[in-house]
């Protein structure tokens, strides 16, 4: 090699200047091919391509697929679309929007609030060709435009599906809502790949089953060739792939159960869960209050927006879901349970309530003054000692009762197929430690143990935690994922899907500590705290009352409900399962700030069980509801 | 009277600010400009708002230029080494926190703007090259060229990862042209094209799904009637319908129907073509071949090898957009986001070819001076 060589200037310029040449030549051939290339087609093929250009003016439209249907298990429709006229803008093509807007007031009805949401649609999408302006355009607005037409140029109508919520508030959490699709909405497209099958889609599910099983749904987006004229209009449609429409998915919710419960809140706030103890099924899913999905089809205008935000009852949140709550006393039977199972009492253990706990300087009070004297595991169910429970704390430690509560799926996300569900609390020394910075924060100490026995301290979970235990407690320790689907329907090949229930675990509980505790919730129902709201039922059950804190009371001091503002008074909880023997239904209510259990959520349980068990229909309710539901609103 | 004193000291002044830039070169790309400012307000319908975006552009990217060509080159070749690294160190700030746009994470967000720091080594790399040649005593050998694919490696193989394999073979051509202007033998230079052909079903392997639908829809168009092939079909109509004296300024209906995706863009030599025709065509590869002529000839010209090497690449480069873009649009090459140099619109490219431009200028100012 010549490899030590040293530089030679002269040599190595007439090199460079030798391969600058054959660059120039390599260029020279390569806009040669470009050229060539370009005369073929501007030449040769010139004809072909002006033909194409020219008569062939095709463009490729995509077809958006007809939304799936959302149907309770009696296959009453939930969400559907139906056709209407809107008024859209293609603001590309048009220079001047305010004045445009302007001019088109003059013709149709255009209000403020329409206004307002153009703007906030036009700031929140990306890449839409056209915004609606007006939405469900009468008739008679259709003909006075189209006369008008030639003045808007940039302004078109078109049909559209809408989707429709017949039944307005009613389930609205578990329906869920659509809207449009937003920049951060077509990133997520991208990041899945789906861009292609949402090109000429314009919504998207936003909540609920909506956005649960958006892509169910959907459905495929077919695309015609269209023929346009030379100012970009349609003429006629050439070629066409139909779309394919999504899928109808039918839910295990019975509509006519969850508008029973709803009405039985009123106007109060607060949950209920309804289960199919064997199979997870969700049966009827409250929030309350809800909104009306049908505000957001369009795109909700911003002053119905802020109103839903501000508002102190948070309407939007999913309660049942992701509010989060301290059980109070319907922790009891599962701490029973717990205790049967861990040998640290027995059914006969009993201990005299005083009316109070002692630990160390500290005096836990019972909701009772005086307290229930004499006290067996059975009868600390039925009329709900708290210092039984304060004692069984003690004596079980903090580990223990959270090994088994985490068993009963408390403390950890249930798994139910919608968005946003909350984890909850489920207090533990190893929780402790990652929930605060500081040492002595972290600690975990005895004293905590205590009010954890009555479902109070750092408890909290979510209405849905406690429906699956009590489901889990019916089905004799067979713990099953809720689940609010049913089926999924193709319509095109008629297939239809069904979803299976999903055991999550099978708890091994013996049968005579089931037996026992069941046993004392029915005993709650018919002696117990229960007894009053389940006077003179026709069915068997269980269930069991809860109280729970909003704010720390001092343990030595009265707690007086009047004068506590009515934010502040206690949670009213109940749980409950029937009939007796072999469960066919388990739910859960918490009624904000209702205060005793036996008060406010018992006899809601109560008018949900006998609409379940019986059909009866609370009285009130039967003339106007029920026909809502044969005739479906429109 | 306050006039008349002004205009000889305004006159002065433009003098003044002219010196240095070579007016062959300048003559070209302000043609190429006006090419582009023409198509650019025929493909927005005539609205001026993005003509006017684009103006603003230029102006940065003219500042830029005339930046560049004032320095000298051995000034540039004391940059060289940093530039290379700061880009590299971006183009690893990009992997670890850039922005994803599009699926592909090559955007970087410094608080005002967000910008591709593969843009910089368009040029960083070319220049790192050239001193890295320009500073061997002896003639290169097999080692050298070795060294010099290494540096090349790594920026491209970052880019290529984010991805972007566009930018990451225009950016992997620049380093190939230096290497090849440093002498590269023939016999390695056909061994290395023979390895690298073998290479590439390897390549195909390890491309994303949406490079590979698109070299196939290169072959069959029609595979992707709603993506990328859409594109081709539409861009071939519109140079195909041009004819050979195009439909006329304001008159190319492909446009004007909204059929030419990414017309603004990438896809604005449709719109040229179709306006224009094969006159106009033939107009704008005779603009591209005097800017790239001019260009070797500079290099040819060149006092240093730093200086004449990377003059060279430069040159090659303005060919290589050039003919990968019209090559796209015309259909005889896959779809990759290379713009139209000098025409397309957009701020970020035309920064980047001014600054070569001036890079260009500065090398044939100071052609003669270090001879001594």
């Amino acid at each position: 090699m010549r490899g030590a060589e040293l530089k030679n200037p002269e040599r190595e310029l007439r090199r460079f200047q030798l391969r600058l040449g054959i660059a120039a030549a390599a260029v020279l051939a390569a806009f040669g091919l470009l050229a060539a290339r370009f005369f073929y087609l501007q030449v040769v093929q010139h004809a072909t391509y002006a033909a194409k250009a020219e008569e062939n003016r095709i463009s490729i439209v995509p077809i958006a697929p007809n939304r799936g249907l959302i149907l309770d298990r009696n296959g009453v429709v939930l969400a559907r679309n139906y056709s209407a006229y809107t008024l859209e803008i293609f603001p590309a093509r048009v220079r001047d929007l305010e004045a445009t807007i302007e001019r088109l007031a003059e013709v149709v009805d255009i209000q403020a609030k329409d206004r307002a949401r153009f703007r906030k649609l036009l700031a929140e999408t990306r890449n839409a060709e056209s915004l609606p302006i007006r939405t469900r355009l009468t008739d008679e607005e259709v003909a006075r435009f189209a006369a008008q037409r030639f003045r808007f140029p940039g302004v078109e109508i078109k049909a559209r599906l809408f989707r429709q919520y017949p039944f307005g508030e009613v389930a609205s959490h578990v329906v869920g809502y659509i809207g449009r699709i937003t920049a951060r909405d077509q990133e997520r497209l991208a990041e899945l790949g789906m861009e292609a099958n949402y090109r000429g889609t314009d919504f998207i599910g936003k909540s609920g089953i909506e956005a649960s099983y958006q892509h169910e749904l959907h459905g495929v987006t077919g695309f015609e060739q269209v023929e346009i004229d030379a100012a970009g209009r349609g003429i006629r449609t050439l070629a066409r792939t139909p779309a394919q429409p999504g899928n109808n998915v039918t839910l295990t919710l019975d509509i006519r159960l969850q508008q029973v419960a709803e009405a039985a809140f009123g106007a109060r706030r607060g949950a209920l869960v309804a289960l199919e103890p064997a199979t997870g099924a969700v049966l009827a899913l409250v929030s309350k209050p809800g909104f009306d999905p049908n505000l957001f089809v369009d795109g909700i205008d911003p002053h119905s927006w802020a109103e839903l935000n501000a508002s102190p009852d948070r309407p939007l949140n999913n309660r049942a879901i992701a509010g989060v709550y301290p059980p109070g006393s319907t922790f009891k039977p599962f701490m029973a349970l717990a205790a049967l199972e861990l040998g640290k009492r027995t059914p006969k253990s009993a201990i005299h309530d005083p009316g109070y706990f002692i630990f160390g300087e500290r005096r836990f009070r019972d909701s009772k003054p005086g307290g229930h004297g004499y006290v067996d595991l059975y009868k600390s169910i039925v009329v709900s000692s708290d210092t039984y429970y304060y004692q069984l704390a003690n004596d079980m430690g903090i580990e223990a009762i959270a090994g088994f509560m985490a068993k009963l799926g408390l403390g950890a996300r249930s798994g139910i197929d919608l968005e946003g569900e909350a984890a909850g609390v489920l207090p533990s020394p190893e929780w402790k430690m990652k929930r605060f910075r500081r040492p002595e924060q972290q600690k975990w100490y005895a004293g905590e143990t205590i009010s954890i026995g009555i479902g109070q301290g750092y408890n909290a979970y979510t209405p849905i935690q406690l429906a699956v235990a009590t489901a889990t407690l019916a089905a004799n320790g067979d713990m099953y994922r809720p689940r609010l689907v049913s089926h999924i329907d193709n319509l095109r090949t008629g297939e239809r899907r069904h979803l299976e229930p999903v055991l999550v675990r099978r708890l091994a509980l013996r049968e005579e500590h089931l037996e026992f505790v069941k046993r004392a919730m029915a005993g709650v129902n018919r002696e117990g705290t229960g007894a009053r709201a389940f006077a003179g039922a026709e069915y068997t059950s269980g269930g069991k009352t809860g109280t729970a804190q909003v704010i720390g009371i001092k343990q030595n001091e009265k707690y007086d409900e009047k004068r506590i503002a009515e934010r502040l008074r206690d949670h009213s909880l109940f749980i409950a399962f029937a009939p007796l023997e072999s469960p066919r239904i388990a739910l859960m209510v918490i009624v904000e700030n209702g205060g005793f259990g036996a008060r406010a959520a018992a006899p809601i349980a109560r008018t949900v069980l006998d609409y379940y068990l019986l059909g009866k229909l609370p009285p009130g309710l039967k003339a106007t509801e029920e026909h809502e539901v044969e005739e479906g609103p429109d | 009277m306050m006039l008349e004193a002004a205009l000889p000291s305004a006159r002065r002044i433009a003098a003044r600010l002219a010196e240095g830039l070579d007016r062959p070169l300048a003559a070209i790309a302000g043609l190429l400009v006006l090419v582009g400012l023409a198509t650019l307000y025929s493909a927005s319908y005539g609205t001026p708002a993005r003509v006017s975006a684009q103006l603003g552009h230029l102006a940065v990217a003219l500042a830029a230029m005339w930046v560049a060509a004032q320095l000298a080159p051995q000034t540039l070749m004391r940059l060289a080494l940093p530039a290379y690294v700061a880009g590299l160190a971006l183009l690893v700030a990009v992997a670890l926190f850039g922005d994803v746009a599009n699926g592909a994470r090559r955007w970087l967000n410094i608080g005002i703007a967000r910008f591709q720091p593969s843009e910089i080594m368009k040029l960083a790399l070319p220049m790192m090259l050239a001193w890295y040649f320009h500073r061997r005593e002896r003639a290169p050998r097999l080692a050298d060229f070795a060294a010099a694919a290494a540096i090349a490696a790594l920026p491209v193989a970052l880019i290529a990862r984010q991805p972007d394999l566009g930018t990451a073979l225009l950016v992997a051509a620049a380093a190939f042209y230096v290497i090849f202007f440093a002498g590269i033998g023939w016999k390695l230079l056909v061994a290395l094209a023979a390895g690298a052909l073998a290479a590439l079903p390897l390549l195909w392997g390890a491309l994303h799904d949406y490079q590979r639908r698109r070299i196939l829809t290169l072959l069959d168009p029609t595979l992707d009637p709603l993506g990328a092939g859409y594109h081709t079909i539409q861009s071939t109509i519109a140079v195909g319908s041009g004819g050979i004296a195009g439909k006329g300024w304001l008159r190319g209906t492909q446009a004007h129907l909204e059929f030419i995706p990414e017309r603004h863009t990438e896809f604005i030599f449709a719109v040229y073509a179709e306006e224009f025709g094969l006159i106009g065509a033939l107009v704008l590869l005779a603009l591209y071949f005097a800017l790239v002529a001019r260009g070797l000839m500079i290099a040819a010209n060149a006092a240093t090898v730093f200086g004449r090497l990377l003059a060279a690449a430069i040159s090659l480069m303005f060919f290589t957009y050039a003919f990968v873009n019209m090559g796209m649009v015309s259909g005889i090459l896959p779809v990759v986001g290379v713009p139209l140099p000098f025409v397309s619109y957009g701020g970020t490219a035309l920064v980047t070819l001014f600054v070569g431009v001036g890079i260009l200028m500065s090398i044939q100012r100071y052609r003669t001076l270090v001879q001594t």
